[in-house]
């Protein structure tokens, strides 16, 4: 039983989250830098370029790194604040044993040993594959690549997958069945070219702020924008066409448009014919999908509809992006392609100013899905079925091909499985499930059923509560390596301090685990960041995702390099598919058909109102970096519910008021926000918190049946206007740390609220 | 000096309310974790508009004007500065009198601080904090000519307080008219496109 050791209050009060509101020695301390390091923001796929100030061996503040080309400085607040998730109180500087009296530090041999012995009991008990491992991708590309390997062989375990199964596969998938290559097609310098931009899914200016710049710099230049989700957010407000649809009906529209561009005649024949496979199947698939239909579907009028029709196909140049709310869906892949599908169909890729592109969430959303992180997947982007990329990995592993396990489950399937029982071990690091995966209630239940749970993290999460061992790894800014951002750019992470106590980076945990395990012979040759790197080059040549000619001097002389890049002299690849050429084998891309379905649950008498999730600017994921940090929590302590005031009014709810949310899983208190950006229908929870506070208790664990992302973004629910007395005491506690972020001081005094 | 070639643009039309121009500015060395730089969200019910203040360096700074000590100066370029510490009193006649609401007497400094175009950073060539991270730049310090020339917006230096007319160094940009505004998701789904 893997409960948490002890009543959650007591471990918030060891182990946090607290705040860090200033830097070390407080602002009052000299804080002037003894060096300043040039790396990149840990939080996003944007991957910033940011200078971390270095003083007496501690990070003491940032400043802008202007000669980076992405971002030339700009930074949002996460990137801002972040150093101050360094000198934390919460960090963890020792390993951490449960005990009967809770968690006890220990010393790090004595844990490593208990680690050992948990995950031999569990493999010879239950078989290999019931020790599993999930990870994430706010790692670097070398911890991800040995990840994947010391899943493979380290563990001999195929159970193996990442957070990235919450963020990025619809898109991957997707684009891997149209272009043949999962990667962003341009770089974002394409966007401010581009003459329509069409952004669909994707709270731009909160979850990718950089890319707000990008998109008014060409609207500078005259280019219409189109904003397509349930929420007018802060990039739609002054949109040239914002369409706030229902939740759920992306496809509806994109299949909409398209049976209109066919109409009116707005395709690029030429371009389809030369370039493109399948294109009347997936006109068959829009046949019926008039106007009327679509405004039926997606509950916007139907002249809107016409609307962007028009100015989506008379466009010269365009660029299409697209984020989690199409892909969080249980038909994620569907909606990608059929956004796809308006691309292809009017020919505007693989040229200046013309372009496509997912907008990567994580951190190293990009390069962590590339290199063998994923249950189906070995590095360079190998299918881990596929009996040639199998001998090219063994080849490079120096292991058989009995010795490689094959696939195995995603990331909710691994937790399906723990709670069934099949799955009796895990390995936890960089991901918390108990606050992202969907349906928490079912997560918390999952993991009290493991035999034994060892997590790698610097600071406790939700789930690390539930371990049997935590070991403390290192910050991103206490290690080097490399990353990849949401443009397919490699860029370097660089070292700015030594990690502090008994931590260390994730790297050095797995590689002395591997050799305890006895399976040193594939891992010992690791003794840095680069020995990883330069095997992950060899093992991705060849691949789509080729990092061959990648160096870490090139990629520091060169401000980042764009794979595929196969050879030392190649100069990387800003632009996929000039020319028309896709990584298909007959260098053609693929329509394919996206007949319309509904969501896994619609709204109904019981659960009449629709709920989607997602983030705001101030937190990163599962909060457990950006909770701890003062600045961040002052501006945005808690969650809250979005509501439409006219949806608040026949519920009778007014601003601030208590508000019970009940989905089929659970049941959540909040304080209303009442907006009029949000649809009258639908109700919006941003999902970085815990427990009472989580909306992950609300959403189901409805898949996508090939990306196997969950629905966070479509359920049904119901709300009711409630009492006071009902807000969960943790509301209090973070209202009180919101003062304490914003004064200074740690007691709420009465007359406050 | 402040190059007089460069100008400071505030385009509330694209400000996305992250805060970061605040948080920034609290980091600069010599603000010891004290913004001086105000983020109003406008009306959340009515709208996701938000709006950043920074100083508006007047040509004939009214805080100056009304200071009793004499202790607000305006250099050549045209930046008006903190106030000067021995003569500041504290008497937040400076605050009070700012049509923008840009300068904060600190309680326990007694001290008026403002924005001031991070004047030891943008007189050695650099971009003032808040303009440099503002990842929409809603903030822009740049070349006056490219501002004019780059962007849509049109920036306005001239103001009416009242009866007076107060021009500034720092420009707000003041939108195409032509720039739809999106504030109800209700009435877009009833049809009204605009």
């Amino acid at each position: 039983m893997s409960r948490p050791p002890r009543p959650l209050d007591d471990l918030r009060s060891a182990y946090g989250p607290h705040l860090n509101l200033a830097p070390p020695g407080g602002w009052d301390a000299d804080l002037e830098p003894d060096r300043l390091v040039k790396t990149h923001c840990c939080f996003c796929g944007q991957q910033c370029g940011i200078q971390l100030k270095v003083k007496d061996e501690k990070v003491v503040g940032f400043e802008p790194w202007e000669a980076f080309p992405f971002n030339q400085g700009k930074l949002c607040p996460k990137g801002v604040k972040r150093y101050l998730q360094g000198n934390h109180p919460d960090r963890l500087l020792k390993a951490l044993v449960r005990t009967e009296e809770g968690f006890a530090e220990t010393g790090w041999d004595a844990a490593m040993a208990r680690v050992v012995e948990g995950i031999q009991r569990v493999q010879a008990e239950h078989g290999r594959d019931a020790f599993a491992v999930l990870s994430g991708v706010s790692l670097s590309n070398e911890k991800s690549y040995l990840v994947g390997k010391f899943a493979r062989l380290g563990l001999g375990t195929r159970n193996l997958d990442y957070n990235g199964r919450l963020c990025m596969v619809s898109a991957g998938a997707a684009n891997k069945k149209a272009f043949g290559v999962d990667r962003a097609a341009n770089p974002w310098s394409d966007i401010e070219l581009a003459d329509v931009i069409w952004v669909q899914g994707s709270n731009v200016a909160e979850c990718s702020p950089i890319t707000t710049d990008y998109i008014w710099r060409a609207r500078d230049r005259g280019a219409k924008l189109i904003v397509i989700d349930p929420r007018l957010t802060p990039l739609a407000r002054t949109a040239d066409l914002a369409l706030p649809l229902r939740p759920g009906s992306d496809a509806a529209l994109t299949n909409g448009v398209l049976h209109l561009l066919e109409r009116w005649g707005l395709l690029d024949r030429a371009f389809i014919s030369a370039r493109t496979e399948g294109f009347e199947a997936a006109l068959e698939a829009v046949r019926d999908c008039t106007p009327d239909w679509t405004s039926k579907q997606t509950g916007l009028p139907a002249a809107a509809i016409e609307k962007a029709a028009r100015m989506w196909g008379e466009a010269r140049t365009s660029f299409l992006l697209h984020a989690r709310g199409i892909e969080h869906q249980s038909k994620g892949v569907e909606n990608v392609l059929s956004c796809i599908n308006l691309v292809l169909a009017t020919g505007r890729i693989g040229r200046p100013g013309c372009g496509y592109g997912t907008i990567t969430g994580q951190g190293n959303g990009q390069g962590g899905r590339e290199h063998g992180h994923k249950c189906d997947q070995l590095p360079g982007n190998r299918d881990i079925e596929n009996p040639e990329h199998r001998a090219h990995i063994c080849r490079v592993w120096g292991c058989t091909d009995e010795e490689l396990p094959r696939k195995g489950k995603s990331a909710q399937e691994i937790m399906e499985a723990i709670h069934a029982g099949e799955i009796k071990g895990l390995l936890s690091l960089c991901f918390n499930p108990v606050v992202s995966l969907p349906d928490s209630d079912f997560t918390r239940a999952a993991l009290e059923k493991l035999d034994f749970h060892v997590n790698l993290d610097f600071f406790l999460s939700e789930t690390g509560q539930y371990a049997d061992v935590v070991l403390p790894s290192a910050l991103h800014e206490e290690d080097e390596g490399t990353s990849t951002s949401a443009e397919g750019r490699v860029i370097k992470l660089n070292k700015a301090v030594e990690p502090p106590g008994d931590a260390r980076p994730d790297w050095r945990i797995m590689v002395e685990l591997a050799e305890r395990l006895g399976r040193g012979k594939w891992f010992s040759h690791f003794t840095s960041p680069r020995a990883i790197f330069d095997e992950l080059r060899a093992a991705s040549k060849g691949g789509t995702a080729d990092y061959f000619g990648i160096t870490y001097e090139k990629v520091e002389q060169r401000m980042g390099v764009f794979w595929p890049c196969p050879e030392p002299d190649h100069p990387g690849t800003p632009r996929l598919f000039e020319g028309g050429r896709f990584f298909h084998p007959d260098g053609k891309a693929r329509f394919v058909p996206t007949p319309w379905r509904p969501p896994m649950e619609v709204v109904d008498e019981a659960y009449p109102v629709w709920l989607t999730t997602g983030r705001t600017v101030f937190h990163y994921l599962s909060g457990t970096q950006t909770r701890r940090i003062g600045f961040l929590v002052e501006q945005c302590p808690h969650p809250y519910l979005e509501i439409h005031p006219r949806l608040a009014e026949a519920h009778g709810i007014a601003e601030g008021d208590p508000v019970e949310i009940t989905s089929r899983r659970g049941s959540l208190v909040l304080p209303a926000k009442v907006v009029k950006t949000i649809r009258p229908d639908t109700v919006f929870i941003p999902y970085h918190w815990p427990g009472n506070l989580g909306a992950n208790r609300l959403t189901p664990r409805h898949l996508d049946p090939v990306s196997k992302i969950p629905e966070f973004k479509v359920s049904a629910v119901r709300i009711r206007k409630t009492t006071e007395d009902r807000f969960p005491p943790e509301l209090a506690e973070l209202r009180r740390m919101a003062f304490e972020a914003r004064t200074n001081q740690p007691v709420l005094p009465e007359q406050v609220f | 000096m402040v190059s007089d070639e460069y100008g400071f643009f505030i385009d509330p039309q694209r400000c996305i309310g992250c805060r970061s121009c605040v948080g920034a500015c609290a980091e600069c060395g010599t603000h010891k974790g004290r913004p001086m730089i105000h983020l109003d969200e406008m009306d959340r019910l009515e709208s996701p508009q938000t709006a950043p203040t920074v100083c508006m360096h007047c040509e004939d700074p009214i805080c100056a004007q009304v200071c009793p000590a004499d202790a607000i100066k305006r250099s050549e370029d045209g930046v008006v500065h903190s106030s000067q510490k021995p003569r500041c009193i504290g008497c937040q006649n400076c605050e009070l009198s700012c049509p923008f609401g840009v300068p904060i007497v600190f309680s326990g400094l007694e001290q008026m601080l403002k924005c001031d175009l991070c004047y030891d950073r943008t007189s050695e060539g650099l971009r003032p904090m808040c303009a440099t991270v503002c990842p929409s730049q809603a903030l822009l310090y740049a070349p006056k000519a490219v501002v004019e020339q780059m962007r849509r917006a049109r920036p306005v230096r001239d103001f009416t307080v009242g009866e007076l007319a107060v021009r500034t160094r720092t420009a707000v940009m003041v939108p195409d008219p032509e720039t739809p505004l999106h504030l109800d998701a209700a009435l877009l789904i009833e049809g009204g496109l605009e």
